[in-house]
């Protein structure tokens, strides 16, 4: 039986092609200027090609590109959270240095007094701009007008068009006083703006004037200049603004500074105010506290649920388990953010209908998202709402591994179903419970998607600058800090979400932990 | 059973038929009312649970078609409520495909074969598990913005960049597919080998039929995680016909301008389907880990 062996060719192209394409996106990211995106897909690339050509990659051409993925979009991103802690990236701090620069170099402003009003003269197809003589009076103008700009000025009849393969420059000569045509209307001249923006007129000392407004040539200048030490003065003020290292912005020696600023490292400052300065170590503990209480909370309630479902599901002599299994699962299979938005509509204060209600009943209508404690009471009983199925289904797997005898044993001596619980089911659950009830924990830890759909983090706390409310936990308050406050203040909350990546390591060891317990419990 | 009940066992009987019963009216509440919502008409009326006018204004709303809203007047729907589920779909569809190739194959070596590091790849996988990515929204951000200065149709607001960035999260379906593995026989595998099959062919012609039901599982597995989530498409997604339907829900329930009838038919449209599907794959899962193993 032999078999011919598969021709190698086509592979080869794959691979040939493939290559050729992750080299051109090198080279694409490298010239946006994109010099860490151009080398992590160079050494992915390079990475791919070894494994896909070396004899000694067995495994690896398997798990290649799922591991790549995974370092990529979730390894990648948790070191690059960290690394953006330790910069002042927001905003104003968008941009790396030379970007800033570049930027603040764009910035034009009309060179003072160099404004002429004009006027177009119709000479056949053709028009001819005719400036008036700038005016000694006008702002700016002390006494010493540029060379030939003391007289009108006229070009010579120019075809005007947009299509023009780079902007014309048409020298100005001296004009009579009068004009030889009368000036087209400005309706007219409003049609010829968009070709008027390209053209360039040299006035006799060699300055270039081109469109400023609707009725006016001016001399375009970039409004700071470059100085040999890497600071940038203003032209009009004179002012010196200096790249300020440490705080991210280009500081005039008065405080001002120009927007937009870059991005520099700031070391720990970030770590520093969440864990010193009042006005954010205050949020952060408030919000903090809130979070672990609320994680608490909602394990206690859903594993206290789930667990007494559990037990009264597998109570043998109780009808219609099946059904009450079917719909008590229902909020489980439900997504969640279908089930949450619902819950947002029902408890709304005056149309939703919990008060509707809870008014008929008792003739009272909360304010579920304005008061603090309601709002963290609504949280908490929506999420045990959608959290107590999973606990049920666990419970109830774990319920049935304990063998019926111990339950007979007991019956013989005549215990109750209380005394059933606290002495066979609890202890025989709990330990191998113990490290999921750990894991759902860390979940609700990190809920962000309960309490950005619900509150949204609100009510706000009243006395905090950055955007901190009664019912934010960790991640959606570090969500606000980046997404929703004006400041975008990305390092800020990279700083917090670090400070969360520690704080779940822990919870994971401790995890870990419990589970090797419950391991050897079962083994053993 | 030979045990005498005691007395009070009716009473408890009774006591836990309340208690499942309040329970279960608790469960399906919320969905009654938004079922009667999406029938009544308007968005603010509050009437019974079985609404006395029915009208279909609010599923003509999230179909896109003309309605008659309150006002009398024919109005056309303003929030593209098909186009969020036709990106919801399209976006899970492709993610779930990108999540099946990367973990079957991955899973693949983890099972058959013995290498260096096999044991830490392992734990690495489980301890990624711990970490969501809604941790590290800022850098996703950051890194997406970063891309789409250099490649716009990967960068922000394309769905492409939310399938790129779902497609790491394999480590809960490569463990899945794992352990399915670990239940097939590997003495099939060695028989084609002896008959000359490569490692690519024992995994592509024989292990991958046999692992058909697990497949389908971890393919719906991963088209209902990438449906329901909301952290990361509401940072890489922000124009209004790009949305996912999870993201653009909330549009419908802001606290002030309440929508609630026109939410309940989406909620609904949407939210059936997807729980029909995971009610399947919950069922498929158990029975495919049921029969896996050397049968006869």
């Amino acid at each position: 039986m032999t078999k011919p062996l598969p021709n190698p060719w086509p592979g080869r192209v794959v691979a040939l092609l493939a290559t050729i394409g992750a080299l051109w996106a090198v080279m694409v990211a490298h010239a946006t200027g994109q010099t860490l995106l151009a080398l992590t897909l160079l050494a992915i690339s390079a990475l791919a090609v070894w494994t896909y050509t070396s004899q000694r990659s067995n495994a690896l051409r398997y798990l290649f590109p799922g591991i790549a993925a995974a370092m990529v979009f979730v390894v990648f991103p948790m070191l690059y959270t960290m690394g953006i802690a330790f910069t002042n990236q927001s905003s104003q701090n968008l941009l790396d240095l030379e970007r800033a620069r570049s930027q603040l170099m764009d910035e034009a402003v009309i060179a003072p007094g160099s404004q002429r009003a004009f006027t177009l003269e119709a000479l056949g197809d053709k028009v001819s701009v005719r400036l008036k003589a700038a005016s000694a009076t006008g702002p700016g103008n002390a006494g010493s007008l540029p060379v030939g700009a003391a007289r009108d000025g006229v070009t010579p009849p120019i075809a005007l068009s947009i299509e023009a393969p780079r902007p014309q420059v048409v020298a100005l000569q001296t004009a009579a006083a009068d004009a030889a045509t009368s000036p087209l209307p400005l309706i007219d001249t409003v049609q010829h703006l968009p070709a008027l923006r390209l053209l360039k007129l040299r006035q006799d000392d060699g300055t270039i004037l081109t469109l400023i407004s609707l009725r006016e040539f001016g001399q375009v200048l970039t409004l700071y200049l470059a100085q040999p030490d890497g600071s940038l003065a203003d032209r009009l003020s004179g002012k010196v603004y200096r790249a300020d290292m440490a705080e991210g912005f280009f500081t005039a020696d008065d405080g001002d500074r120009l927007q937009p600023g870059f991005r520099v490292g700031v070391g720990l400052r970030h770590f520093k105010q969440v864990f010193s300065e009042g006005k954010f170590r205050e949020p952060f503990v408030s919000v903090f506290i809130w979070t672990v209480v609320f994680s608490a909370l909602t394990v206690v309630g859903t594993a206290a649920l789930g667990m007494l479902l559990a037990g009264l599901l597998n109570w043998q002599s109780l009808p219609g388990r099946g059904a009450y299994r079917l719909v008590l699962f229902l909020p489980y299979a439900v997504p969640g953010f279908i089930s949450i938005l619902v819950f947002k509509g029902l408890f709304n204060q005056n149309l939703g209908e919990v008060n509707l209600i809870l008014n008929a009943l008792f003739g009272v209508k909360p304010a579920w998202f304005s008061d603090p404690l309601l709002a963290k009471a609504m949280l908490l009983i929506v999420n045990i709402w959608l959290g107590f199925p999973y606990m049920m289904v666990l419970c109830s797997g774990l319920i049935q591994s304990i063998p019926a005898d111990l339950y007979e044993a007991s019956a013989v001596v005549g215990a109750g179903p209380w005394t059933n619980f606290r002495r066979i089911t609890l202890p025989l659950i709990l330990k191998p419970l113990t490290p999921l009830l750990i894991s759902a924990f860390a979940f609700n830890f990190n809920n962000f998607v309960l309490v950005s759909l619900l509150t949204g983090g609100r009510p706000d706390l009243a006395d905090s600058t950055l955007p901190a409310g009664t019912t934010d936990i960790l991640v959606s308050y570090t969500w606000r800090i980046a997404f929703q406050d004006t400041g975008q203040q990305f390092g800020l909350a990279a700083a917090i979400s670090t400070v969360i990546f520690l704080i779940v390591a822990a919870i994971t060891l401790i995890q870990l932990r419990f589970t090797a317990r419950a391991d050897t419990a079962t083994k053993g | 059973m030979a045990i005498v009940q005691p007395k009070s066992q009716r009473w408890r009987l009774l006591a836990a038929h309340l208690f499942l019963l309040a329970l279960c009216a608790a469960v399906v509440f919320p969905f009654l009312v938004v079922l009667s919502v999406s029938l009544r008409p308007g968005n603010f009326a509050s009437g019974s649970l079985i609404p006395s006018t029915i009208s279909l204004e609010h599923w003509r709303y999230v179909l896109g078609m003309p309605y008659i809203g309150v006002d009398g007047k024919q109005t056309m729907p303003d929030l593209p409520v098909m186009a969020w589920l036709w990106n919801s779909i399209k976006v899970a569809a492709m993610s779930a495909c990108v999540t099946l190739l990367l973990s079957t194959t991955a899973s693949f070596a983890l099972a058959r074969m013995r290498f260096r590091g096999r044991q830490q790849m392992m734990t690495g996988l489980m301890l990624m598990q711990m970490f969501p990515a809604v941790l590290a929204l800022v850098a996703l951000y950051a890194i997406f913005d970063r891309i789409g200065t250099a490649f716009p149709a990967i960068g922000l607001n394309t769905h492409a960049s939310l399938v790129l960035a779902y497609s790491g999260g394999i480590a809960m379906h490569v463990w899945t597919l794992k352990g399915y593995y670990d239940t097939l026989p590997g003495e099939i595998e060695e028989a084609a080998r002896v008959d000359g099959a490569t490692p690519w062919q024992a995994f592509w012609r024989v292990l991958l039929p046999m692992a058909v039901p697990i497949l389908v599982v971890v393919f719906m597995l991963a088209f209902i995680g990438a449906i329901i989530e909301y952290p990361v498409a509401s940072v890489l997604l922000t124009q209004q016909d790009q949305l996912t339907l999870a993201v653009g829900s909330k549009l419908f329930v802001h606290e002030h301008n309440f929508r609630w009838g026109d939410f309940a038919a989406a909620a609904i449209l949407s939210g059936l389907p997807i729980t029909a599907v995971f009610l399947l794959a919950q069922r498929w899962m158990i029975a495919g880990l049921a029969s896996g193993g050397v049968k006869g």
